[in-house]
């Protein structure tokens, strides 16, 4: 394909099309709505549906009823309509229905500043629901990432059974940047299919792979979904030795599969004593200010994460035991710093901190590299 | 005489009083309604006894078993409520969601597959409260689903709070002092936000709600049954109305079918206070998922 | 600060909503990164209206990789509303280039502004007001070749509407006579 400038929100528009994403439910909210406006337009020209609910709360319901029916589908948000959308997250997350959920971060809380950006959604996206379940959480660092993590999200969304979000920022999404997209002919997302036949189909079986096969209504596996806790069919349970084996698979699920999920890009100087720790837009200004610090002969590494959750622990533990301090520049006051602090002490983290819409600078970074 | 019962199920009008209330015990068999109900699933139910929602149940099933609807081609899809544990028993395709967002749910599984059918089963405070909006909506789309609405105008399952379709002046748990706020009319609601079919009966007049729930289920559009019910257990209690029984007796004795009512004088109309019965509207809208497909063949150039 | 990458060159394009700035940006980094094979970001920022309120679009290009996507201190500002040449007149690098529409925007803190009635003129070659963007486009490229004439000219009609092809084409070689007059050296 030919190089295209394009915008954050339409790759991931379009990336979600090449995924065979055939769903689409939102409602309006800046900094997201170019997501729903490509897709209004995209969609049907491939035979998919679109359609604009009347709240957040009726967009996430009708993504996963959809799924239910056997349609990939995704939606696409900001902050506010984030915070409406968690209640039926976390119904996804229980049922073990895939989905997508794009978050393009506004600054908050409430209405906040609909037209600047933030990353104050991270914490929220971890834990924004009520009860506990794992989730997968992907940043893009850029326009042509914004396109290739939305694959990964339908891919791991499939592969897992769980929601996937994205989280992106009004930085990402409304940059336009060049970009030449691969052949969607070479792109290839998990299939679920479902091999046993219907009298011996359990939804939520608690395989020793943890993630058992689904089925789509209407095909002949007639079985029942509930938000309540359940056994193995599907059915409501208030017996432990009915829940705790599913509370344990549903919980670990994911832990076997990290080499597959964490995804993060290392850039280590050798005798490095500093690092720079970063994700989405901010990976770009703290970048800036690595290059800028190794132009001036100073040793530096970088670990840009683009799996936010689960949180790459393995590898900021390991950045962790070579370096003496940690920077983490993020537009927020400090939440994925909480994680890194967990990881390897609060003495070697620095954090550099904006959340008033505007990003963080490179001098900023630089100033806290000199320290 | 089973035969011709069998044949006439959906017309009440022809039946005699004890053909109506006193089914014969082979007639669910032969007509292979209880085949409807999981056979995997522990019964009873979590209803109280007495409960009118296990005859919506009833009514549901044999509507789908008039229609002759393979189970594979019905889902059934429920909020949060003593209403919307129903579809966990039958043996269709059941999608058990979020208090108020069945119809949400069910807008995304109906355009995901058209050629199902999709029934949203709610109580009062599922569909109107918390799902109001999503409510209305899914009438203006007029999307082919099929709104089951049991109206016992309290929250059963939380134990008596007044609902959006509670009378005024009738306690509840949380309007210890009688309730202040005017009740919804459900059936107006639907007609206005532009429902194809709309219907209502009361669980005394279960062979109604079989015809109404098939002709509903067989409409194209967005169609609303709202089934009149009680719970005794609550709401019953705090406004002394006595038991299920009684409770059942006074739906029969309370409301007035549509036709009756229609004759009455406009001055006679004004002092009614009955639950009228019947279908109140039935037309031809084009249907959501219908007018999509055409859009896509459109921009495909199909 | 020094720039890691030194033909990193910040473009800032600032007006009323309406006035086509972000668009402006668009055609820029699309004339940089499309007809030019260079890099290029383009980001915006704007009132919540629609209409009026700030506009500001922001362009970088380079040859190599662009890491932050904004403008740090801009090394052009066009400016064709009085607020935004207020907002935006204090970051923009020392010898930095400034071009203003003169009768919109009052710049005698900045002497060495590069003046032009870019919304008269652009009236006065199209008929139309909403081709001033077009005009200040070719003003710039004219000044500084940022990218080549040929590029930003097939940017602009590659996004003109059906029918306006020749009209923007016209602002655009207006904005290119105006820069030449200013400059006649910059030529290119």
């Amino acid at each position: 394909m030919a190089v295209k400038l394009m915008q954050g929100n339409e790759a991931i528009a379009i990336g979600a099309v090449a995924a065979g994403c055939r769903f689409y439910a939102g409602y309006p909210i800046t900094p997201s709505t170019e997501v729903a406006e490509v897709l209004s337009r995209e969609l049907p020209r491939v035979g998919g549906k679109f359609i604009q609910m009347e709240d957040e709360i009726a967009s996430m319901a009708a993504i996963i009823g959809a799924r239910v029916g056997g349609l990939k589908s995704m939606t696409a948000t900001s902050g506010p309509g984030f915070s409406l959308m968690q209640e039926n997250l976390g119904y996804a997350c229980l049922a073990e229905i895939p989905c997508v959920v794009v978050d393009v971060q506004r600054l908050g809380p409430s209405t906040g500043q609909p037209t600047a950006a933030s990353q104050g959604d991270i914490m929220q996206a971890r834990w924004g629901t009520h009860g506990d379940h794992p989730i997968i959480a992907l940043s893009p660092t850029s326009v042509r990432q914004a396109f290739d993590l939305t694959v990964k999200a339908f891919d791991f969304s499939e592969k897992y059974r769980t929601p996937v979000l994205l989280m992106t920022d009004e930085i990402i999404g409304h940059m336009r940047e060049p970009v030449e997209l691969p052949d969607f002919a070479t792109i290839t997302t998990f299939q679920q299919s479902v091999t046993e036949a219907p009298a011996a189909y359990k939804a939520f079986r608690n395989t020793p792979e943890g993630v058992p096969p689904m089925a789509p209504f209407g095909v002949g596996y007639r079985y029942h979904i509930t938000g309540l806790l359940h056994d193995e069919v599907g059915f409501p349970t208030q017996r432990l030795d009915e829940i705790d084996p599913w509370l344990e698979r549903v919980n670990t699920k994911l832990d076997q599969y990290s080499e597959d999920i964490v995804m993060v890009e290392e850039d280590y100087q050798p005798g490095a004593r500093l690092a720079l720790l970063s994700y989405g837009c901010s990976a770009r200004t703290a970048r800036h200010a690595l290059k800028a610090a190794r132009a001036q002969g100073k040793k530096v590494s970088m670990l840009t994460l683009q799996t936010i959750w689960p949180f790459p622990e393995k590898q900021v533990e390991a950045l962790g035991e070579q370096v003496d301090k940690i920077i983490v520049p993020e537009m927020n006051l400090g939440q994925l710093a909480l994680e890194v602090e967990r990881m390897v002490g609060r003495k070697k983290v620095r954090r550099v901190t904006r959340a008033n819409g505007e990003m963080a600078t490179p001098q900023m970074v630089l100033a806290a590299l000199e320290e | 005489m089973n035969e011709k019962r069998e044949q006439n199920i959906l017309d009440a009008a022809t039946l005699t009083a004890d053909e109506a209330l006193i089914p014969q015990a082979d007639w669910m068999e032969r007509s292979g309604v209880l085949q409807k109900l999981r056979k995997n699933k522990k019964f009873p139910t979590i209803w109280c006894s007495g409960c009118g929602i296990g005859v919506v149940m009833g009514a549901l099933i044999r509507a789908i078993d008039h229609l002759g609807l393979k189970s594979d081609d019905v889902a059934l899809v429920a909020g949060i409520g003593c209403t919307a544990r129903m579809p966990v028993y039958l043996d269709f395709n059941t999608l058990h969601t979020t208090h108020g967002r069945a119809l949400a749910f069910a807008t995304g599984l109906k355009i995901a597959r058209p050629d199902m059918k999709v029934i949203a089963i709610m109580g009062d405070g599922d569909a109107l409260a918390i799902g109001g909006n999503h409510f209305i909506h899914a009438a203006r789309r007029n999307i082919g689903i099929t709104a089951l609405v049991v109206n016992n105008a309290t929250y059963g399952m939380t134990g008596g709070q007044y609902s959006p379709t509670t009378p005024v002046g009738r306690r509840a748990t949380t309007a210890p002092y009688g309730n202040v706020e005017p009740p919804f009319p459900v059936c107006d609601l639907a007609i206005a936000a532009g429902a194809s079919y709309v219907a209502r009966s009361t669980v005394y007049h279960a062979l109604e709600l079989d015809k109404f729930l098939a002709e509903a289920i067989a409409k194209d559009g967005f169609s609303l049954v709202e089934a009149v019910s009680y719970c005794h257990t609550t709401y019953g209690r705090l406004n002394k109305l006595g038991t299920a029984a009684d409770m059942m007796r006074a739906l029969k004795d309370n409301s007035i079918a549509k036709n009756a009512y229609d004759k009455l004088s406009d001055e006679q109309k004004a002092s009614n206070s009955k639950i009228v019965r019947g279908n109140f509207v039935n037309k031809d809208r084009s249907e959501y998922t219908g007018i999509y497909q055409n859009l896509i063949a459109n921009v495909r150039g199909d | 600060m020094s720039e890691p990458i030194a033909d990193r060159i910040e473009i800032r394009l600032a007006g009323e909503g309406g006035q086509g700035m972000i668009l402006a940006g668009i055609i820029l980094a699309e004339a940089a990164a499309i007809y030019e094979g260079k890099n290029a970001v383009q980001t915006q920022s704007y009132g919540p209206e629609a209409r009026g309120g700030a506009s500001k679009a922001e362009v970088v290009i380079s040859s190599g990789e662009i890491d932050h996507p904004e403008v740090l201190e801009a090394d052009v500002l066009v400016a064709l509303s009085k607020d935004a040449f207020k907002k935006f007149a204090s970051n923009v690098k020392l010898g930095g280039l400034y071009i203003v529409d003169e009768e919109k925007v009052d710049s005698h803190t900045v002497p060495q502004a590069v003046r032009v009635p870019i919304t008269r003129i652009a009236f006065e070659t199209t008929g139309r007001i909403i081709t001033a963007n077009t005009v200040a486009l070719g003003v710039l490229v004219g000044l500084t070749g940022v990218v080549s004439r040929t590029a930003i000219e097939k940017a602009v009609l590659a996004r003109a509407p059906k029918g306006t092809e020749e009209m923007n084409r016209a602002a655009l070689f207006k904005g290119f006579a105006v820069a030449d007059e200013r400059q006649p050296s910059r030529q290119n």
